[in-house]
């Protein structure tokens, strides 16, 4: 029987054959922690005297939560961060460096590496073929000591991929359409694989955004194959010798497999309060909307600030809407720079925030009013996500978040332009 | 054997509900933290519960974040046990790594106050307010070594390293 792209990779990072189901010791090729949850791994690592890293060049810290810090408190979180990274010369990745997932994915992240992160959306790195899931401070400071960690092979769901997108449709919807078709716990300690002939038509920046929803259907990792998609991602980041091809065999073992043809999907929005609750644009018109936030992990990447300039060049926000963006990172935002998008947002009356997460979960910056409702292009939509328990969160892409900044209310984009 | 009473919540209880990035300055002052406690879900259950009582709550309790000062606030306000339809992965990992067990078993009969009895090692809750027994699915061997030293860390400071 052959190996699904989860069992190849963690057979490789273990002593042994690594079949679904089973409990392994995996090397970790990569760890890293974030702001809001590196102070407590800090604490678990010195609580267990633990001296040194195994790795530091392969260990990371990003301030990217609270970046800047909005208080005193976080400021010190920060100061504690920095000594660490001080004592033990691990990465830094201060305040104005970005957000840690597009970091991973643009410098450190390679197909074949198990990555674990103290933060859940660490299964973005998924996208270059590399084992990347989640876990709290206690498991990453075990693994800042000992370079390993044990997981369970997880079973594979496969998704299958065919056709092409139509225009206004992209990778937010079919992760969207995904997560509504099998739900919040479809995948729950399983790995997502995305396969199929449709997949050269999905872009790395498709590819990221799909790969780091995975965690909102539960599962452990979503996992692209490393193709010559990935190879050209590495390559103009200056990487090209971290490629290598990574595929699952063909006669893998799925527990099961989702056929989804791209050329069917339509604008996909999730309502309040649960990821799952998927609906068409469509079927939401006329909702006002008091905010639209386009960035984070999820969809803050040059090619979705492509999309929304393309949209909102020479046009306004509407009166009664705020429209945020917060680019991934400074690479991003300088490339937007570049390329006219920041200005044309700029004029289409958006505050353009710092490269960083805190909008997102409701740290700071864009934080929403009671009642008030928000169309983001962000993965979660909880309540009290965006800082308030008593407003609403609506989930969508690029471009149906700067259409809808322009309506004032979700609008599917297909039927504006 | 534990004992409490039941504080039933409903399904999808996110980390959010339960610690939310707002508060994110609080988690270097967890005791500050623990006040708020589940706070998004019902603001009255850190007031309310006491030493030893129960979550018991839907499926997929605990989606979300990696957050593991979800389990840690859970686990300070004095909860024995969370009881769930089923949990998300990481939060799961989190809870037994701080030494908080957490059941799945169908929660649908205990009802919001009912006094439980938790039998740990025979893997039974006897619901004493509605005369109901239900099981729960046994935890992994890797996650019971763990819990049974207390959690990760004390797990790896007695071994050294994962002897699984």
């Amino acid at each position: 029987m052959g190996k699904t792209l989860a069992e190849k990779i963690l057979t490789q990072k273990s002593a042994g054959d690594a079949c679904a189901g089973d409990i392994v010791i995996s090397r970790v090729d990569l760890a890293f922690v974030q702001d809001t949850t590196g102070p407590l791994t800090v604490r678990q690592f010195q609580a267990g005297k633990f001296e040194r890293l195994a790795d530091p060049e392969r260990t990371a810290l990003f301030f990217d939560h609270a970046a800047p810090s909005p208080n005193r408190q976080l400021s010190n979180d920060h100061q504690l961060l920095r000594q660490f990274a001080k004592d033990m010369g691990c990465l830094k990745y201060d305040v104005g460096s970005g957000v840690c997932h597009q970091i991973v994915a643009e410098a450190l992240a390679k197909p074949g590496d198990v990555v674990v992160g103290s933060d859940s959306h660490t299964v973005t790195a998924g996208a270059l073929g590399a084992f990347a899931t989640g876990m709290g401070s206690s498991d990453v400071a075990i693994i800042f000591a000992l370079g390993k960690t044990w997981l369970r092979v997880p079973e594979s769901i496969r998704v299958n991929i065919t056709g092409r997108f139509k225009t206004n449709v992209g990778a937010k919807d079919l992760v969207l359409y995904l997560i509504g078709s099998i739900g919040a716990d479809g995948a729950t300690y399983k790995a997502l694989e995305f396969g199929g002939k449709g997949l050269k038509n999905l872009t790395m920046s498709d590819r990221f955004t799909v790969a780091n929803m995975a965690v909102e259907a539960g599962a452990k990792v979503g996992l692209f194959p490393s193709d010559e998609v990935t190879q050209a991602y590495l390559k103009a980041q200056g990487r090209g010798k971290d490629f290598q091809p990574l595929a699952a065999d063909k006669d893998a073992n799925y527990e099961k497999t989702i056929d989804i043809d791209l050329g069917r999907l339509e604008p996909m929005v999730a309502k309040p309060h649960q990821v799952d609750n998927v609906a068409r644009a469509k079927e939401l018109k006329g909702t006002k909307i008091q905010q639209v936030f386009i960035g984070t992990c999820t969809n803050g990447r040059l090619e979705d600030l492509a999309i929304a300039a393309a949209i909102l060049k020479g046009k306004k926000h509407h009166p009664d809407t705020r429209l945020v963006v917060a680019p991934a990172s400074p690479k991003v935002l300088l490339e937007a720079i570049a390329a006219g998008y920041i200005k044309t947002l700029l004029e289409a009356g958006a505050v353009i925030l710092p490269p960083g997460c805190g909008a997102c979960l409701g740290l700071h910056q864009g934080i929403l009013g009671d009642g008030e409702a928000c169309l983001s292009t962000a993965n979660r939509n909880f309540k009290g996500r965006m800082g308030n328990p008593e407003a609403f969160i609506y989930l969508a892409s690029p471009a149906t978040a700067a259409t809808s900044a322009v309506t004032g209310e979700i609008t599917d984009p297909g039927e504006v332009s | 054997m534990l004992k409490g009473k039941a504080f039933k919540f409903g399904g999808g209880i996110s980390t959010d509900h339960i610690t939310p990035g707002r508060l994110a300055h609080l988690r270097s002052d967890l005791p500050k933290l623990a006040k708020h406690v589940l706070e998004d879900a019902d603001p009255t259950f850190a007031s309310r519960v006491k030493k030893g009582d129960f979550v018991v709550a839907g499926s997929n309790f605990g989606l979300g974040s990696s957050r593991e000062h979800a389990p840690l606030v859970i686990k300070m306000s004095g909860v024995s046990a969370v009881l769930a339809k089923s949990v998300a992965r990481i939060f799961f990992r989190n809870a037994i790594n701080l030494g908080l067990p957490v059941l799945t078993c169908d929660t649908d009969g205990i009802n919001d106050g009912d006094e439980l009895e938790v039998d740990l090692a025979g893997g039974t809750v006897n619901d004493i307010s509605n005369g109901k027994k239900l099981t729960f699915g046994k935890l992994p061997d890797v996650m019971l070594k763990i819990l049974g030293e207390g959690g990760l860390l004390p797990y790896i400071q007695k071994h050294g390293d994962f002897k699984l």
